[in-house]
């Protein structure tokens, strides 16, 4: 750490872990309704559950992306932060913001559409919790170097503000209202935050490859450019059968088949820049979650984004646990474990510590990954079979779901080997750290760029 | 290829491309708007009732359990359709009592199954609610989804 602004940085990776511990968590619960659709039904249905364990996610990603910015953007433009108290304020009001939202949700007060369940007041809130992040990251880059990785990283941020106006926008047409809600969540998920990805990613990898920046930044740009082409058109993916025109059918099955290619490029970019190097950085752990992350996006985000996207495959499987399945690899692989990657990356400069736990964050590496990998496997078969079921064979909705119930307890089993890898990485990250850094060398491991 | 890709070549393309694609979708949503407005849903009859079936919908949260059109929770049966399975095409005031005996009768309460909240809406608000689903059930969809099942 070579600025004392980037400590920020801790407040926002520990509030960020700790609702991500409330996701997973609920997350369970959720799990185990499935299996026991009793369990507290009366006391807190599922559809509280379910938002609570969808905001969660939105929200800690969020908080975990404005942390890294704050890390990375001091060492990008080489300059203090313009306002560390402002960000520190910021964070305070977003968690009580998160907060009360939550047991607002618990005593049934929400309103709007899916993952847009926050009363008015708290959206205001957020928009202006924005603001103030928006005006402390641009005033830092624009006193300081503008590097491509700052430039990416505002474009993303900014990106993620203006497209949450549309937020406020419910007209009560349902398919007008459908068609303007993926203004937000698809161009949010496969559009700017994969800009946000990219850039943390390529800051990773200047830092502990130590490749050129002038390579890294061509990589970058070549990596977006195709993220924006494929991902924004990509939409029409969503507009097949929600009441807009036909030729959305083609447009959407096109491009949004080419939206495999910018996390395809991603893991080359990764590995190559890795096995580039020959460089071997201390913190193996960072290094594992960062090629992870690329490996797991490709396959969430791309793959399992490409088995049901063309127009005639998604008439048959739209909406069904195939794409609960592709949603959780693709949340995981690309935005949760580029969080990871920063966290496990920063922690230890953060706290001024050599890097420490690696072999036990390195274990919750594999039991998070393992047990997301399981769960979109029994999922996807899950969807397959309900698809077959419902969608060919016509058969009532709950009578499929009792057929597939054997994979809900599997999913159930996987959900409990991600919990515990949580627990894992977050005594790994939070836990007590034995080897202090020698005084004598503070900013070591830094390439010299 | 170093030297002719240059960054500034890379940058150029990425934020010209990047334009380019944006202004292309604005302007095709901006055409399905106009075509979603005036084609395929039922412009004349999305009453009041039917804007307010939406506000319960969303009030309820309803889209947490079920999916509509194909987009929510993955947990309840698909509603865009359901008014067609409810025989409201065919029987308007039959579909509308059996929606209200439903809504009633929630939670059912059976050991391993499945578990609907009683909401408890008012009587306005489950016609409202019926008007909703049976507006959304005649809107264009391209003939999704594939089986009155859902």
């Amino acid at each position: 750490m070579k600025y004392e602004s980037q400590k920020v940085a801790l407040w926002y990776f520990a509030a960020a872990m700790a609702l991500f511990g409330v996701q997973i968590l609920v997350g369970l619960l959720a799990g185990a309704v499935y299996v026991l659709p009793n369990l507290l039904s009366e006391l807190l249905p599922f559809n509280i559950v379910r938002m609570i364990h969808t905001n969660a996610l939105i929200v800690w990603l969020l908080i975990g992306f404005f942390g890294a910015a704050y890390y990375l953007i001091p060492e990008e433009a080489e300059t203090e932060l313009h306002s560390p108290k402002l960000a520190l304020v910021q964070l305070g009001l977003f968690v009580f913001g998160a907060l009360a939202a939550v047991v607002g949700y618990l005593f049934r007060i929400h309103e709007g559409r899916e993952f847009l369940e926050q009363p008015t007041w708290i959206k205001a809130a957020i928009v202006v919790v924005a603001l103030m992040f928006l005006y402390n990251v641009t005033m830092t880059v624009l006193k300081g170097r503008r590097t491509v990785i700052t430039n990416i990283l505002l474009v993303g941020m900014w990106g993620i503000a203006v497209f949450f106006l549309f937020s406020f926008y419910n007209p009560s047409n349902l398919s007008l209202d459908k068609m303007y809600w993926w203004y937000i969540v698809h161009l949010w998920v496969e559009g700017v935050w994969e800009l946000v990805l990219a850039s943390i990613l390529a800051f990773l990898m200047i830092k502990m490859t130590g490749v050129d920046r002038e390579i890294v930044e061509k990589w970058l740009y070549a990596i977006v450019g195709l993220a924006l082409f494929s991902g924004i058109l990509g939409t029409g993916h969503h507009y097949y059968w929600i009441g807009t025109p036909g030729y959305w059918q083609w447009i959407g099955s096109i491009f949004s088949a080419l939206e495999v290619a910018p996390f395809f490029t991603m893991v080359v970019f990764a590995f190559m820049m890795v096995w580039k190097s020959g460089r071997r950085h201390p913190n193996k752990a960072a290094m594992l979650w960062s090629l992870g992350c690329s490996v797991f996006a490709f396959f969430g985000a791309g793959v399992w984004g490409f088995l049901h996207t063309l127009a005639p495959i998604n008439y048959y499987t739209h909406g069904t646990q195939v794409t609960a399945a592709h949603g959780h690899l693709a949340f995981f692989g690309a935005y949760a474990m580029i969080n990871f990657a920063i966290i496990t990356y920063a922690m230890p400069y953060l706290r001024g510590h050599r890097p420490y736990n690696q072999v036990l964050n390195m274990w919750s590496f594999w039991l998070m990954c393992g047990g997301m990998a399981f769960m979109t496997f029994v999922l996807t078969v899950a969807g397959v079979v309900q698809t077959h079921l419902q969608r060919v064979l016509g058969m009532d909705y709950m009578e499929v779901q009792s057929q597939i119930a054997l994979f809900y307890w599997m999913r159930l089993g996987a959900g409990a080997i991600v919990a515990l890898g949580t627990v894992l990485f977050l005594y790994s990250i939070f836990g007590p750290a034995r080897e202090e850094r020698p005084a004598s060398i503070p900013a070591d491991y830094q390439p010299a760029e | 290829m170093t030297e002719r890709f240059t960054k500034a070549a890379a940058r150029n393309i990425f934020y010209g491309g990047s334009l380019f694609f944006f202004a292309a979708f604005v302007g095709l949503t901006g055409l399905s708007h106009s075509y979603i407005v005036n084609t395929s849903t039922d412009k004349a009859g999305l009453t009041d009732a039917v804007a307010r079936g939406k506000h319960v919908w969303e009030k309820n949260a309803c889209i947490n359990c079920h999916t509509l059109l194909g987009e929510g929770a993955y947990f309840a049966p698909e509603l865009g359709n359901v008014w067609l399975r409810y025989g409201g095409d065919k029987d308007h005031d039959g579909a509308v009592a059996a929606l209200k005996a439903w809504m009633a009768a929630q939670p059912s309460g059976i050991e391993g199954r499945r578990q609907m909240p009683q909401f408890n809406l008012t009587e306005k608000e489950v016609e409202d609610l019926a008007a909703f689903l049976e507006w959304t059930s005649r809107i264009n969809t391209q003939s999704w989804p594939p089986k009155l099942s859902g």
